[in-house]
């Protein structure tokens, strides 16, 4: 009994000894720091029915990555992306979002590409205390309840984007309103927006009618709508759905008795269904390249844009992802630091204009201020293939049209 | 807001012309329904084999079907080709992985099959890009038409006649020649066959081909009508389970009734209730399965 004892406190000795040359010097370990680089998670949809949305915003956020590396970085350090697929699901995008911050130790989280994943990827980052800067739209990751100071939202949000529409389309096109909707986060959101702005117009809604996420078939719900005969039908779905259904609604000659507006009109959607299918639709979105024409800002992005992917024009998520990723990029530097809370400081006092015109992240909820741009979909007279959209009006950049700070629950 | 609410709601605009759209609508949707599940209950009926990749043929026939079509220009040189390419992945599929497996449990084939599914949904990803293909309508077949009751895309309605087409043949293929009757007697009896010295394993694998190639037709078939993309296959490959348990497993006349039947019940769910409308054909399921075990054509203890 005594010799076993004896053994083991040797060992003991043997494995402090071990520990203590396995350990590296203090020094070491900063001089390690400098030069390790700044890492970024970017969970997105790479499969699934966002996917061309979602490699765009990886391919965009790349370039924003690469001209601070071309820069020389920080200090020396340069930034690496670390993109993950979070599959649409917002499990799965909990999921990567934990491992990137734990495994991959990853410094800031940028991306997500749903109302519902943004949400889960938030609660992570929330509670890791991690900044997160969601490039997709939503509306709850503003309020009191979701939100936390390490939130920040770089994208346009439903009540921004589908009220700007509902103010266009109202007055123009009737009062008379079907909602064609996804059941999830996104859809409700977007209901809710353009009926709130609606309201105030005398619109009435005749019908919400929900659609599962993904689905590919919405030809049965469309003789009810037609038999409904609105003034106009929005479309609040996004990605392969709103492919889906814009093509399904010309199928069936819906556009003949009403016209079809969406909150959120895709580049990358109307490329996938083609011209005839979103002939006459319009509606709302952060960017589009056209902008190039009057936005100095918007003809430097693309042209490194185009430069760096073969003439390939921006997305407008893809444009939200260089956007996203640029934000944290210079807040770095004007912080002097990679520290969060000093990187927090010098992102509520960014003014920045990287793409589209002037923004900044208002205070209360870091919800980046910006224009919301009206577009409608061309069919005729198209320059080349990516000649697309005629931009219809510019709603500028102003804090008038959002919820105010109080609405959303903050104390004032 | 109940439901209720929601039939109150619809009624004041309901008309006989809504109906018949409606029903019309269910149809079409039916024909690619009774399509694949017709494929499925073949291949099940003969092999008692659950194929789960029915779905990622069915994807790739959409996806070889636009690729044709973009290469040459004709709709009906890839709706000729398309079924011959999935018939060949589907005599490899059977000679090289899913023979090895007969003599085991059914479930062999099953995840077999299953894995077979997922190789296939990356090899589209790898080949075509994770974001899909721009579907095309045939060129004749865009806009809609006027069918007494209101305005019914072309197109749809080319697919509802295409469907019985295939159907008719494929019927007539059973019904009237050997290998017909070959088939028929091997989903009742396939003991007798080998005594009557028929070569069992090469009517295996031609009733394989003859599946996956009805999987790759509804492909292309179905292409027109919805976004092509990797993953078009998994939720329409649940949806042709579900026409198969309704109809029977292994009973033809079976998969094409309750196809167009589940069509139906999901277009008219979607009228009254939008919510309840992807609920609607599990509900029938259930429904059938309480009543008749063995679905509505079906032999009981198939599975067995």
């Amino acid at each position: 009994m005594s010799r076993k004892l004896n053994t083991n406190s040797q060992r003991r000795k043997l494995l402090i000894g071990g520990a203590a040359v396995a350990t590296t010097p203090f020094w070491f370990n900063i001089a390690k720091a400098q030069t390790a680089p700044i890492k970024i998670g970017f969970p997105t949809p790479l499969t699934g029915a966002f996917s061309a949305e979602a490699q765009d915003q990886a391919r965009a956020a790349e370039l924003a990555i690469k001209e601070f590396n071309e820069a020389g970085g920080f200090n020396g350090r340069k930034a690496e992306l670390l993109v993950r697929d979070d599959k649409l699901n917002p499990g799965e995008a909990a999921t990567r979002t934990l491992e990137l911050i734990e495994k991959d130790k990853v410094d800031y989280v940028v991306g997500s590409l749903s109302a519902a994943t943004q949400l889960s990827i938030n609660a992570v980052c929330k509670e890791r205390k991690v900044i997160f800067n969601s490039i997709s739209q939503s509306d709850a990751i503003n309020e009191v309840k979701d939100w936390s100071i390490y939130t920040f939202h770089e994208a346009l949000n439903p009540t921004m984007t589908a009220g700007a529409v509902a103010r266009y389309a109202i007055p123009r096109f009737g009062k008379k309103i079907v909602f064609l909707t996804a059941d999830y986060a996104y859809g409700h959101e977007m209901v809710r927006a353009f009926e709130r702005a609606g309201k105030k117009m005398g619109a009435t809604t005749l019908a919400d009618i929900r659609h599962p996420l993904g689905a590919a078939d919405y030809s049965a719900f469309l003789p009810r709508i037609k038999a409904l005969n609105p003034d106009i039908l929005v479309l609040c779905n996004f990605g392969r759905d709103l492919v889906n259904s814009a093509k399904q609604c010309t199928d069936f000659g819906l556009k003949n008795s009403m016209k079809i507006v969406t909150p959120v009109l895709l580049y990358t959607a109307r490329q996938a269904g083609g011209p005839e299918a979103f002939e006459g639709i319009m509606g709302g979105t952060s960017y589009y390249w056209g902008l190039e024409d009057r936005i100095p800002s918007a003809k430097i992005f693309n042209d490194r844009f185009r430069k760096a992917y073969g003439g390939a024009v921006p997305s407008d998520y893809g444009a939200l992802g260089y956007s996203g990723i640029r934000s944290i990029l210079q807040a770095i530097k004007n912080a002097k630091s990679t520290d969060t809370p000093k990187v927090i400081t010098a992102l509520e006092q960014l003014k920045y204009d990287w793409y589209k015109g002037p923004e900044y992240y208002r205070k209360c909820d870091h919800q980046a201020v910006q224009s919301v741009i009206l577009i409608d979909s061309k069919s005729k007279n198209m320059k080349d293939k990516y000649d697309v959209f005629n931009i219809l009006q510019i709603d500028p950049t102003s804090e008038e049209n959002m919820r105010s700070c109080a609405e959303l629950g903050f104390k004032v | 807001m109940g439901i209720g609410f929601l039939m109150s709601n619809i009624m004041t605009g309901l008309t006989l012309d809504l109906l018949c759209m409606q029903i019309l609508t269910g149809i079409a949707l039916g024909s690619i329904y009774a399509l694949l599940a017709l494929g499925l209950c073949l291949i099940f009926g003969m092999l008692t084999v659950v194929n789960f990749a029915h779905g990622a043929f069915f994807m790739v026939g959409a996806f070889l079907g636009v690729y044709f079509l973009g290469l040459t220009g004709s709709f009906w040189f890839s709706l000729l080709v398309v079924p011959l390419i999935t018939g060949v992945m589907g005599l490899f599929t059977e000679r090289f992985l899913v023979r090895p497996m007969y003599g085991r449990g059914i479930d062999y084939p099953l995840l077999l099959t299953f894995g077979l599914s997922y190789v296939l949904i990356e090899l589209t990803r790898i080949i075509f890009g994770i974001e899909g293909m721009p579907s095309i309508t045939p060129e004749g077949l865009t806009g809609s038409v006027n069918v007494g009751f209101g305005y019914f895309p072309k197109y749809r309605l080319f697919l509802i006649a295409a469907t019985a087409v295939i159907i008719l043949c494929i019927w007539l293929f059973i019904q009237k020649t050997r290998y017909g009757l070959i088939i028929k007697a091997g989903s009742r009896d396939q003991e007798i066959l080998k005594v009557l010295g028929v070569d069992i394993a090469k009517v295996w694998l031609l009733v394989f081909a003859v599946g996956t190639a009805i999987a790759g037709l509804s492909g292309i078939l179905a292409s027109p009508t919805r976004s092509v993309n990797p993953e078009m296959g998994i939720p329409i490959l649940a949806e042709s389970f579900v026409v198969t348990v309704v109809g029977g497993m292994g009973s033809p006349v079976g998969a094409v009734v309750a196809g167009l039947l589940v069509g139906i019940v999901y277009s008219m769910t979607s009228l009254f209730a939008p919510d309840l409308a992807e609920l609607s054909i599990f509900v029938v399921m259930a429904v059938v399965l309480i009543i008749r075990p063995q679905g509505l054509f079906g032999k009981a203890g198939l599975m067995g």
